[in-house]
């Protein structure tokens, strides 16, 4: 039997435990609230704009005149996987979910003979992924320094992105995130982003839609915007993975409450258990004693 | 009254403005232009500059780097960054040019004997220097 004051320790560890649990989940709370604004006010601006890509794709569609950047280098050869994850852990499967997508998609992509590498944006992404596929890792961005997601922070990344494409690292950019649907759910997605990948067939609907004039040329425009397209879906996928991240410690640390809760009504129950056990011994050995005399 | 026309100016990280407006006049890459009502379907870049927006209740100003506008029912401006005129002040304007300045500086480097985006660079820069004198701060000129 275990004795009274192991415990009494114990319990109170567990307590402190709870405590600190208890405490990140409100700060996630807090966070996940201005996460969810910031991707909310984003989301005007990415809609515009896939709205004005998609038309502008459409009209210029797959004509050799189209930009590289749209039309793609003619190969799929060549496979980056960019894999966003969090700075930090503890937020249950939410890491390990985006990372084991990742892993699969390189699978398939492997089997079908195809070249992969992988560029990490957050620590948690590389550290898992450094295991078993170190040597396809070519790069790493780290946002662990910043406070609050902003704009630059996509386009460098984007702007890396574009450097490497025009150096003809890959044909294809895949990025993987976590998509926020609400604070139990968030799916893990893979989104084409290089070639891009605009939605032509809204553009056709709207055939009765304005005939818009271009300036400077169609051409000049589309091959201004799209680079901005990456670093748009970028964010995007940035703001949507710092909601997710927040949502998934939230119910992780909530989940964690509960059961410190839990394991701190068995441990008493057992230590009030115990504590009976050791008094009714005292009685026992007393009594006993009182009747040998 | 004057015809109005519905108006949006969003940036990437929030939307800054959304109404009714008389008119505006958009920085554009080719030239500035003031959209009005009934404008024809128009799509165009944006150098940056000021961007004036006319309301029937009084005039707004904004500050943007780049980005595009789209001109149909209505008008929807996208900057890259946009500020109001009135929060841009020395400091802001100087981080501004002295980015356009590092970015002028890299095309140098990296397209050597190529001259269409080391030119672009400079005309970017020089723009950004321009905006300088329309919202009446003193000037920085680059040192290259």
């Amino acid at each position: 039997m275990a004795n009274l004051k192991d415990l009494k320790n114990r319990i109170s560890s567990v307590k402190s435990t709870r405590k600190i649990t208890k405490a990140m989940q409100m700060v996630a709370a807090a966070k996940l609230r201005r996460a969810q604004d910031a991707a909310e006010s984003a989301r005007p601006y990415a809609e515009r704009f896939n709205a004005v890509m998609g038309s502008l794709a459409a009209s210029v569609g797959d004509s050799d005149s189209a930009p590289r950047l749209l039309r793609g280098t003619g190969s799929d050869q060549k496979q980056l996987l960019v894999v966003m994850t969090a700075e930090r852990g503890l937020c249950g499967g939410f890491n390990t979910n985006i990372v084991k997508l990742a892993r699969t998609h390189a699978k398939k992509l492997k089997a079908e003979g195809k070249d992969v590498k992988v560029l990490t944006v957050g620590r948690k992404g590389r550290d898992q992924l450094k295991r078993d596929m170190g040597d396809a890792l070519i790069g790493h961005v780290d946002l662990s320094e910043v406070k609050r997601l902003s704009y630059p922070d996509a386009q460098n990344i984007a702007k890396d992105l574009l450097a490497r494409f025009d150096a003809e690292e890959f044909d294809v950019a895949t990025i993987f995130y976590s998509k926020f649907q609400n604070v139990v759910s968030q799916v893990p997605t893979a989104q084409q982003v290089i070639p891009a990948d605009y939605d032509t067939e809204g553009g056709d609907e709207q055939g009765s839609g304005p005939l818009y004039d271009y300036e400077p040329s169609e051409e000049e425009i589309l091959a201004d915007l799209l680079p901005r397209g990456v670093a748009t879906q970028i964010f995007a996928a940035l703001l949507e993975n710092a909601a997710s991240e927040q949502g998934a410690r939230m119910s992780a640390m909530d989940n964690a409450t509960r059961n410190a809760g839990e394991m701190i009504d068995d441990l008493t129950i057992e230590y009030n258990r115990t504590r009976q056990a050791v008094i009714t011994n005292e009685l026992i050995e007393i009594i006993s004693g009182a009747e040998a005399l | 009254m004057a015809e109005t026309m519905q108006f949006d100016l969003v940036s990437p990280e929030r939307r800054l403005m959304q109404e009714e407006v008389v008119s505006v006049q958009i920085p554009g890459a080719d030239g500035d232009m003031t959209a009005m009502p009934n404008h024809a379907p128009l799509i165009t870049t944006l150098r940056p500059g000021v961007l004036v927006v006319e309301t029937q209740k009084g005039t707004q100003e904004f500050v943007v780097t780049g980005g595009f506008a789209e001109l149909g029912e209505g008008l929807s401006v996208l900057a890259e960054r946009a500020l109001p005129k009135a929060d841009v002040d020395q400091e802001t304007y100087e981080t501004l040019v002295e980015e356009a300045e590092a970015e002028y500086r890299k095309a140098k480097e990296v397209f050597v004997n190529e001259p269409g985006p080391v030119d672009d660079a400079a005309k970017l820069l020089a723009d950004m220097v321009a905006v300088g004198t329309h919202i009446g701060l003193s000037t920085r000129q680059p040192n290259l």
